[in-house]
């Protein structure tokens, strides 16, 4: 069962609500993004999908937040509150416990320079604003998958 | 020091103004010719009591020799100098030219400032929309909310069970995702329209003369029906106003005012406005009633007085015989190009190949929510003819709007503004891609 996100809080979605055996099989994502309403919908479909999700919304703690919660994959937005998601994926690739995790971003441009900056960076996929709920999940498993 | 050197250059051009040989100057002021020579070409600083003999012997104030306005005058030159680098300016030189040419190395200057201002205004506009932080902001805003829409609305609708409490949720998502993206859309409207007014400072002298009758509301009650000093009452509008800067606009507004007196003797306002009411939109049998000629009457139409406080709702443009706008009113939902030519398709063209035949088309506007108009065009000669000379071409067009409550009847042409920034797809007129349809070649 999905439990529902407390919006005012970056508390993990799936804390304490599920068994130790469903948080050791399936796998976890960490969503980092600022849309509370993006948030819940993305969370939904994750989950339905067998994601076990996390979110968090604050650019400036997003790096530690990866860090505690070690997830097998990241959905990181671009444009947050505080920090950059630029800024906030270059501290991940830099750091060794946290450079090998798979990350699709998310931006409202497409342009060409900022897919241009997120590849050097290290993205493992990028991802337009608005996108369908497919896709997320299609990339989702490509990032996992590679 | 560049005033020092400077100095050389002036005592030179005051020598020479004076009709002096150098070697009489240096005589008279006891250096040697040749030493004069070096200071005349900024090659000796002179200073103290040689200055003094010198500007005495001259008959000027050493102050005359040594002031350097110059200064800033130079470093505007260089740096004008600096950026057209291809007209490969003697840079060296720049002294000399300042302080013999003062007037003309001023106009230089002026002219080098007024590049880099316009440059800085058309760099503004075009930052406008790539980078300005409230368009990316209300942008950023709209996106979001589409994207919180779009995935909720495809859980709510893709088949697969939802827990009652969860669907809920998702509805209350979806109406406040809703509400916000209206508000967000609204805002960004109202910012691309406030836009609108910003972009409307003239930079052409047509531009001044439409900012003008805009004032005015293309009406001037004090050229209507009387005979007496209507010179001076030409006159004093265009005194009267700070929208006509350019010599050149006063020009034009001259002659635009002196034909609107004239049209106004040929057309009285009353009647004309009575016939008007009375059949809008018939030109013809206006051109009838008054015997007047096509063009007149377009002209007329365009100038009549408010009625019920609401000023009249038609729009003109006028081209010569290349084609080029002279004049244009704008019309609500009828976009005019700021610059160059407009749609290939508009009647005014059409008039333009037919002189002496009248061309009446509706025309639909490709606007998000397209507006018909009924244009009624016609192109004669102006000026005296002569069997010498090529015949001198004027375009008139009257643009009417579309009642809402009477809409036109019938087939239109689908025109737009300039094609750069027309999102007609496939359409044969078309000289130039537009800026609107997508990037990377997809269409809209």
């Amino acid at each position: 069962m999905i439990q529902m996100t407390d919006r005012n809080s970056d508390q993990l979605a799936e804390k304490g609500s599920d068994s130790e055996e469903t948080r050791r099989t399936a796998r976890q994502v960490l969503v980092i993004e600022d849309e509370p309403n993006i948030i819940e919908a993305i969370s939904f479909i994750l989950s339905r999908d067998g994601w076990t999700v996390s979110t968090h919304s604050n650019g400036e703690t997003a790096v530690e937040a990866v860090r505690r919660v070690a997830p097998d994959a990241l959905i990181l937005d671009v444009m947050l509150p505080g920090r950059s998601g630029y800024d906030i994926l270059q501290d991940l690739r830099a750091d060794v416990a946290t450079r090998d995790i798979p990350v699709l971003m998310l931006t409202a441009r497409g342009q060409k320079n900022d897919r241009e900056l997120a590849e050097r960076l290290g993205v493992n996929l990028f991802m337009t604003k608005p996108f369908s709920n497919a896709e997320v999940l299609e990339n989702l498993r490509q990032i996992v998958g590679s | 020091m560049p005033q020092s050197r400077l100095t050389g250059s002036r005592i030179r051009e005051r020598r020479l103004y004076l009709g002096q040989k150098q070697a009489a100057l240096a005589r008279g002021v006891g250096i040697s010719a040749a030493y004069l020579n070096l200071i005349e070409h900024n090659r000796r600083r002179i200073g103290g009591k040689l200055l003094n003999d010198l500007a005495r012997a001259l008959s000027v104030d050493p102050v005359q020799l040594t002031e350097g306005a110059e200064d800033a005058l130079v470093g505007s030159l260089r740096d004008a100098a600096v950026r057209l680098p291809d007209a490969s300016a003697e840079l060296d030189k720049v002294e000399d030219l300042a302080g013999r040419f003062p007037g003309w190395t001023g106009l230089i200057a002026a002219q080098h400032r007024r590049i880099q201002e316009l440059e800085l205004s058309v760099e503004t506009l075009s930052d406008r929309l790539a980078h300005d932080p409230h368009l990316a902001a209300s942008l950023h805003e709209v996106i979001s909310t589409v994207t919180a829409i779009r995935s909720t609305a495809s859980i709510l609708s893709d088949g697969a069970d939802i827990d009652p409490e969860w669907q809920k949720r998702f509805l209350r998502n979806m109406r406040e995702e809703s509400r916000r993206l209206s508000s967000s859309a609204q805002g960004l409207v109202d910012y691309l329209d406030a836009g609108d007014e910003l972009e409307a400072t003239p930079l052409v002298p047509q531009e001044e003369l439409v900012a003008f009758l805009d004032e005015h509301d293309f009406h001037f009650s004090t050229l209507e029906g009387g005979e007496l000093e209507l010179g001076e009452r030409v006159s004093a509008l265009i005194a009267g106003t700070d929208k006509l800067q350019s010599n050149e606009a006063r020009q034009i507004a001259h002659a635009w005012l002196e034909r609107y007196v004239a049209d106004a003797m040929d057309l009285p306002i009353d009647e004309f406005v009575a016939a008007w009411d009375q059949h809008p939109g018939d030109i013809a049998r206006l051109v009838r009633q008054f015997g007047s000629s096509i063009p007149q009457v377009l002209r007329r139409v365009t100038t009549l007085p408010e009625s019920d406080g609401q000023s009249r709702n038609v729009g003109l443009l006028q081209c010569d015989g290349a084609g080029a706008i002279t004049f244009r009113k704008p019309v609500a939902g009828f976009p005019l190009p700021r610059f160059g030519a407009g749609c290939p398709l508009w009647p005014l063209y059409t008039a333009l190949a037919r002189p002496g035949l009248p061309v009446s088309a509706l025309v639909e506007m490709g606007a998000r929510t397209p507006k018909k108009f009924r244009c009624m065009a016609y192109a004669g000669p102006v000026g005296e003819m002569s069997f010498d000379a090529p015949p001198i071409l004027e375009v008139t067009m009257l643009i009417l709007p579309e009642d809402e409550t009477n809409p036109f009847e019938g087939e239109a042409i689908r025109a737009g503004s300039s094609c750069r920034v027309c999102a007609r797809e496939h359409c044969p007129a078309r000289r130039e891609p537009s800026i609107l349809t997508g990037r990377t070649g997809e269409g809209t």
